[in-house]
């Protein structure tokens, strides 16, 4: 294939507090064989040499693991393709002539920091809320196997861990719910052992800061489990809403 | 309680209970107006049970009216809020991407069905109360018929085109609601089984066929006259 000549509608925003607007580019020769962001990477050479403020984009890892990379690309969350984020979409999913449009994560509780990046610290803030274990590490670590695990109870928090907290969920749900980060993080304790003595504190405080964070209400469209560029199943939300439901009788 | 009402799963919890005493007050109402079909005696019996019985009318009935206002309410508390949460629209939005056009729209389809127990109450509940409760007539019966009066005033109410159309765009709008809700409840309510090939199956049957034979109902009664 010939290399792809595009059209870019990109959403430019000074700072949280300015307004923004879609803005054209034109990008040429862009081989199929980049990345999204290698293609970015072009306009933002392109924009620098011609004195242009660069267009701000979040990224660290470009391998598909920290969960930096976000971008809601022709309508969807890492764009057109499954199973990835923004930094493992290729270009090839594109053909010559396409106009993209590219826009920042949409919710409340994600304000636009500048340009594409918005600011993610809600999610980091419903972890501090209670998405962790509270082990001594300090030189005594106990033999992993000690505590017996069943192979299926260990496989289904391992899918849980898989979250990235790339925020994909959030972008593409109508409601802009967090539930099935939460109840990602959520599960991959709930499931093991070493979860359950907070059990019941987790899953409240984690809750109660994904409200106070102004995230909506889940209404099982389940367009965050198609979305998620880690395969996150919706089952985790049905499982956090049983620990809710079970921390809550519990008092 | 008060807290795990306002929390967001509180929320959604109390959502699906109200929807499952619903769906399972719709399939009770079902086996009721099907009788008018088939046996317009046996109607009018059940139906004069069902308007009479102390019981059904004084503390089942309040029940009702309460899990349908309680409903519709909480799905308008819920919608204000997820548009709150939704902050800025995007300017392109591919929603057909990754979910049912009646999963992003039950505020509609419930909107819909809304008007439709407005105009259900209009036609059917007021002249009951008023007859029973403002006329004191707990007779069942009414002049010029024979026997109860319920099956007559059925047959009176289907005779009117507009009114058998909006009941029928009415329950394609139920049928909508309910192809999403019906498997959304049991995940709200922490189940996976919704998830599942039965529960789908099942779920599918109950939001097409009920519906449907409401809809059967009205046309037969219309067509009949
Ligand atoms: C009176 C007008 C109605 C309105 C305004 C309404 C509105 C809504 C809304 C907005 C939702 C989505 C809420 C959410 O998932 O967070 C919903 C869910 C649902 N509704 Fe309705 N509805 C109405 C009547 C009905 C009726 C008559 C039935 C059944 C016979 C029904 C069955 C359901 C079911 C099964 C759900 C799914 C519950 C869940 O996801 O947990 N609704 N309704
Ligand atoms: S659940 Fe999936 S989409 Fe949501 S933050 Fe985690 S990895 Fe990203
Ligand atoms: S840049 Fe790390 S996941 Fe894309």
């Amino acid at each position: 294939m010939d290399n792809m000549n595009l059209t870019l509608k990109i959403w430019r925003q000074k700072d949280q507090s300015s307004k923004g607007q879609m803005v054209d580019y034109k990008v040429t020769d862009i081989s199929e064989h980049m990345s999204f962001l290698e293609m970015m990477d072009v306009l933002n050479e392109q924009l620098v040499n011609s004195g242009e403020e660069p267009v701000a984009f979040d990224h660290d890892c470009r391998e598909g693991i920290c969960g930096m990379c976000s971008l809601y690309i022709n309508g969807e969350a890492h764009g057109p393709d499954r199973g990835i984020t923004t930094c493992q979409l290729h270009m090839r999913m594109f053909n010559d002539g396409d106009t993209i449009t590219i826009e920042p994560w949409r919710a409340a509780a994600f304000p636009v920091i500048k340009d594409l990046v918005v600011d993610r610290m809600a999610f980091e803030r419903i972890q501090q809320a209670g998405g962790y274990i509270s082990v001594n590490t300090s030189g005594n670590t106990q033999d992993a196997n000690s505590l017996p695990i069943s192979k299926i109870a260990a496989d289904e928090a391992m899918d849980a861990a898989a979250c990235i907290g790339c925020g994909a969920c959030v972008a593409s749900c109508k409601n802009s719910s967090a539930m099935l980060f939460v109840g990602a993080k959520v599960s991959q304790y709930a499931l093991l052992p070493q979860g359950q003595v907070e059990a019941t504190e987790r899953v409240k405080n984690m809750v109660a800061q994904m409200d106070l964070e102004g995230f909506g209400n889940c209404t099982n469209t389940g367009a965050c489990e198609v979305e998620c560029p880690k395969g996150i199943s919706l089952d985790n939300i049905a499982r956090m809403n049983r620990e809710f439901m079970k921390a809550n009788v519990k008092g | 309680m008060s807290g795990f009402l306002n929390s967001s799963i509180g929320r959604k919890v109390a959502m699906a209970l109200s929807a499952f005493f619903l769906m399972f007050f719709l399939l009770q109402h079902f086996a009721i107006n099907i009788l008018s079909v088939f046996s317009p005696e046996l109607f009018n019996e059940v139906s004069h049970f069902m308007g009479t019985n102390p019981l059904i009318q004084f503390a089942l009935q309040p029940v009702l009216i309460f899990g349908v206002v309680f409903h519709f309410v909480m799905g308008f508390v819920l919608e204000i809020r997820n548009r709150k949460a939704n902050g800025v629209k995007y300017a392109q939005n591919n929603g057909a991407a990754n979910s049912t056009w009646m999963s992003r729209n039950m505020i509609w389809s419930g909107v819909a069905i809304l008007a439709f127990i407005i105009l259900h109450f209009i036609d059917f509940w007021f002249p009951e109360i008023n007859t029973k409760f403002v006329n004191g007539d707990w007779s069942g019966t009414m002049e010029g018929v024979e026997g109860y009066r319920y099956y007559e005033e059925l047959v009176h109410k289907f005779a009117s085109p507009i009114r058998v159309g909006a009941y029928v765009i009415a329950f394609v709008f139920l049928a909508l609601h309910l192809l999403h809700g019906f498997t959304s409840a049991f995940q709200s309510m922490g189940g996976t089984a919704g998830r599942k090939k039965t529960l789908q199956t099942i779920g599918k049957a109950y939001s097409i066929i009920i519906p449907l034979g409401f809809i059967f109902i009205a046309l037969y009664h219309f067509f009949n006259h």
